[in-house]
């Protein structure tokens, strides 16, 4: 081990976080409506898979742009052999406007300023080596996506100096916490190079409001320090107030020939919006040329393929397909996200209101033992292994308050999140009967019995 | 507007210092001369005095034969209509540890451009953002910033941005001449290891890229063993590029690091050996991104692979490499093929230039050869390498890469690249070739061989020249700066 180093024996990646550990459990025993009923339901993974049927149909109707063929032309050659880290023009043109479609087109974009990464995992981690040292600080609000600690810290050697929100206002970015947090930082002597917000928020949900935005351009304008705006669930925004993004309010500013222009960057990705990860489709985008410039070369450690840069390219170019596919997914976003609700609302279990992303902000801590971190983990547990459900701590997303969870509804059929709500209602239930009456063995017994006949509905032949 | 040295100095203190500094290494020659191609590039119709790209190390020569496949093989493409019920499981997949079927396939055509001689485990396949993603995450893994990886010269430019930009490790070379073919000798390992201990930089692994860019040749088995060692005897790591294997197209046959390990009269601790690969030179498709990483030490696997996360391989394609790789038949005709088109075209124009008096380091492997033109030079000196191939890039209009820009310790040598175009256009290089070396031979007669002053300051003067404080330009016999003292 000693001939490894520093960065490969330490545990920087994150990997030993509870968010993950939740996440291995489920896979040694996954929920399957057939083989395996009674798993561990993955409500932990934060996926959009409710409108792959709109991209199999566009699919189906554009051969070309699936088979490597332009106009009834094989391109694969042209397309097998180009690796310029400029990206497939065509590509990115497409990607911009369709980054723009999304913000209702208050604002556009320019190709050339777009950098293309492998998802937005090798975006964020880019981002910090361009404009961050070893040792300064970027400072991220929490409850915040607990991959952040891997990709902004791991291999940049970059601190995360958190800023703390609370329930009191809805987890909202107050300038006071700003502030705390900066000081904070000066105190353990770190620079700070920038803050980091995800907007839609990973896991809260909710959209960053116009204030907080104004908030935190006032806070970098007077600092002199960059903003590091993560929009990859903008797509997913389902409901008012409506998205804003930070390119929206400095327009609305007219702040375009100010320094602080050049100070703040998107990163985006197709991995929620159009759901799919696995083609690992990521970008930054910078008004600054500087910072295009130094992430361009970067992105040599992490191009995307350009098999997939084509295929989404026409995908992408096709403004019909595109709306429709915008305002659709949306729709079901809200549908289901509804169900998830008022499921727990059933249950005696309330959300923090949201109006985007694939998850809930849910609040549990009327079930812990004890308002502490320790009663969280044991809350958890029980829910991954008696529940079943595999759904993620709020202390693994760094939230100061204990009790708080994400959990996921895009990633499943309605009917497996029904299932799913029925399993932590019965749990709930039975927990608050065990309280309110330890001996009434009959009750337990009836409504395990439901439990099971629901479950076999599900499960015709065994 | 800002003045834009006010800018700069505002962006050096905003910005990182790997984001301001030219760490990326693409100020150098080796770059120049693809910027003057895509200015001026040839095509046989539209722009026939244009510059041809031979500095671009690209196998070109085997595409028909891929796309032949896929028009019989539509579910390869989770997107056409055989295929697209794959489409979303596949679309969501984004386990690092990569598709099953992908990771399977690499591990067979790993084995398969090895002669079959060994077997690899496809849970020690880590994808990487192709060889660029591979050869940084490797170095993460192994190295802590400031200290070294040693590498033999002459090597592949990009090395320097790939293992060093962001890792903050330096390259040290290990010295390769001329007199013995460029091979790797015991005598400059150690050479370079004593200076490295000297200059108190601690030495974590060597590089190793085999078949070797620039040189296009196979390391032999006795070097090999030796190398072997060498890492051993110092308890350093290993790391064999060998994103060549399979364009090894005439004997001696590719002997890979995975087969000496195997040996049994040696002795070696496995947890050193790391393999890099790609599918960007043996198949021709660098777009795809598809690099890999593959290690003995399953320390080192388990880095890698949560590494891997900034620059997995698009499903899509891990997909359609799955399929195409798993198909034997088609594999094993495809290597074959490939290397016979290779040879050819390596033939046709070693030979061609052979007849024109020009020699070339005698190869059986990769994408280009390594050209001698010290004989072309006014002077043995890197100034007069750079001008003799700025003519060459004007009068011949002809890319190729300087020796220089690979870290090589003698003036004169060149890279040429020959997979990347076709036949017509393979033969308008030769022919402009001819009429070069033609005109050559009437200014020779008329050269005077002196070594002025002036050139000398120029000389000493050009920062390319001095590359790096490592750089093997200020520490050989044959740096200019010798000459001066």
């Amino acid at each position: 081990m000693k001939f490894l180093s520093k960065k490969a024996t330490c545990n920087s990646h994150g990997q030993d976080s509870s968010y993950f550990l939740g996440w291995q459990e489920y896979e040694k025993n996954p929920y399957d409506e057939v083989q395996n009923p009674e798993g561990i339901i993955q409500m932990g993974l934060a996926e959009n898979q409710l409108s792959f049927d709109l991209l199999e149909s566009w699919l189906s109707e554009n051969p070309d742009a699936a088979g490597f063929k332009k106009d009834g032309e094989s391109i694969f050659r042209e397309l097998a052999l180009f690796q310029d880290y400029h990206g497939l023009p065509a590509f990115k043109n497409a990607l911009v406007e369709f980054m723009a479609e999304i913000r209702g087109n208050k604002v556009s974009f320019s190709p050339d300023n777009l950098v293309l990464t492998a998802g937005a995992t090798s975006a964020n981690e880019t981002l910090i080596f361009c404009l961050a040292n070893p040792g300064e600080a970027i400072l991220v609000p929490t409850p915040y996506y607990p991959g952040f600690d891997r990709d902004l810290k791991w291999r940049t050697g970059v601190e995360i100096v958190p800023i703390h929100c609370s329930s009191s206002n809805g987890f909202q970015i107050t300038k006071p916490a700003l502030e705390e947090a900066y000081e904070h930082a000066r105190k353990r002597h770190l620079k700070v190079k920038g803050v980091l917000i995800t907007n839609p928020s990973n896991p809260l949900g909710t959209t960053v409001t116009r204030e907080e935005l104004n908030l935190l351009i006032n806070f970098i304008d007077a600092k002199g320090i960059h903003l590091i705006s993560d929009e990859i669930y903008s797509g997913t925004v389902f409901d008012s107030p409506g998205f804003v993004s930070i390119t929206e309010a400095l327009v609305d500013r007219n702040m375009q020939n100010s320094d602080v222009w050049d100070r703040v960057h998107i990163v985006y990705s197709l991995s929620k919006d159009l759901g799919l990860p696995g083609f690992r489709v990521g970008a930054i985008y910078s008004n600054n040329k500087t910072v295009v410039a130094a992430a361009t070369k970067m992105s040599s450690f992490g191009l995307i393929s350009s098999q997939t840069q084509y295929l989404l390219s026409v995908m992408l170019a096709d403004k019909e397909f595109t709306r429709n596919y915008i305002s659709t997914n949306q729709k079901r976003l809200k549908e289901r996200h509804d169900v998830l609700v008022l499921g727990l609302q059933d249950i005696g279990i309330s959300c923090l209101s949201s109006n985007g992303g694939l998850f809930c902000w849910v609040d549990m801590r009327h079930l812990l033992k004890s308002s502490t971190f320790e009663a969280e983990m044991e809350l958890w547990k029980k829910i991954v292994y008696e529940v079943k459900l595999n759904i993620s701590p709020g202390s693994s997303c760094h939230c100061t308050e204990p009790g708080w969870f994400r959990v996921c509804f895009a990633n499943m059929s309605e009917e497996t999140l029904n299932l799913a709500m029925q399993r932590l209602k019965f749990f709930v239930d039975s927990t608050t009967t065990h309280r309110r009456s330890p001996g009434s063995p009959k009750k337990m017994f009836l409504t395990k019995w439901v439990f099971r006949l629901s479950s076999y509905e599900h499960e015709p032949e065994r | 507007m800002e003045l834009i040295s006010n800018s700069n100095s505002n962006n050096q203190q905003l910005l990182s210092r790997i984001a301001t500094n030219g760490g990326h290494g693409e100020d150098s020659p080796y770059f120049d001369g693809w910027k003057a191609y895509d200015n001026d590039p040839f095509n046989y119709t539209e722009n026939p005095k244009g510059v041809i790209q031979m500095g671009l190390a690209e196998n070109q020569l085997s595409f028909d034969l891929i796309e032949d496949w896929m028009k019989t093989h539509p579910r390869a493409s989770i997107c056409t209509t055989e295929g697209v019920t794959e489409f979303k499981d596949i679309a969501l997949f984004q386990d690092y540890h990569g598709l099953p079927a992908f990771r399977n396939a690499v591990a067979k055509f790993m084995g398969k451009t090895r002669g079959g001689k060994v077997v690899f485990d496809p849970d020690h396949i880590v994808m990487s953002g192709g060889a660029t993603g591979a050869a940084e995450t490797i170095t993460f893994c192994l190295a802590d910033p400031g200290e070294a990886f040693l590498v033999p010269t002459p090597y592949y430019p990009a090395f320097d941005r790939d293992l060093k930009w962001r890792t903050g490790i330096q390259l040290l070379p290990v010295v390769c001449e001329s007199s013995n073919n460029f091979n790797i000798t015991i005598t400059a390992l150690e050479a370079a290891y004593e200076n490295a201990r000297k200059a108190n930089i601690r030495v974590k692994g060597l590089l190793l890229n085999n078949p070797s860019n620039p040189l296009g040749t196979v390391v032999d088995r006795e070097t090999l063993r030796n190398i072997v060692t060498f890492i051993n005897k110092n308890n350093i790591h290993l790391i064999c590029d060998e994103i060549y294997a399979a364009t090894v197209f005439s004997q001696p046959n590719f002997v890979s690091i995975a087969e000496i390990i195997e040996e049994e009269n040696v002795i070696c601790n496995r947890d050193l050996i790391h393999i890099l690969y790609s599918l960007s030179k043996d198949m021709g498709f660098p777009g795809f991104r598809v690099g890999i990483i593959y290690s003995y030490n399953k320390n080192v696997v388990n880095c890698a692979r949560k590494m891997s996360s900034f620059g997995l391989v698009s499903t899509q394609t891990q997909h359609l490499i799955a399929s195409m790789l798993s198909d034997d038949e088609f594999i094993d005709s495809f290597i074959s093929e490939s290397s016979r088109r290779l040879a050819k075209r390596h033939k046709i124009l070693t030979n061609g230039l052979s007849q024109l008096g020009i020699g070339s380091l005698k190869s059986n492997a990769g994408l280009f050869f390594w050209m001698d033109l010290r004989r072309l030079l006014k002077e043995p000196t890197y100034e007069a390498e750079m001008t003799l191939w700025r003519m060459i890039i004007k009068d011949v209009k002809l890319n190729v890469s300087p020796g220089s820009s690979f870290h090589c310790t003698e003036p004169g040598w060149f890279r040429v690249c020959f997979a990347n175009m076709n036949d017509e256009t393979m033969e308008v290089a030769l022919r402009r070739i001819k009429v070069f070396m033609k005109k050559q031979m009437m200014r020779r007669s008329n050269l005077r061989l002196s070594f002025s002053s002036r050139r000398f300051e120029e000389c000493a003067m050009t920062p390319r020249m001095m590359g790096s404080p490592h750089s093997p330009l200020v520490m050989t016999p044959h740096s200019p700066l010798v000459h001066a003292s």
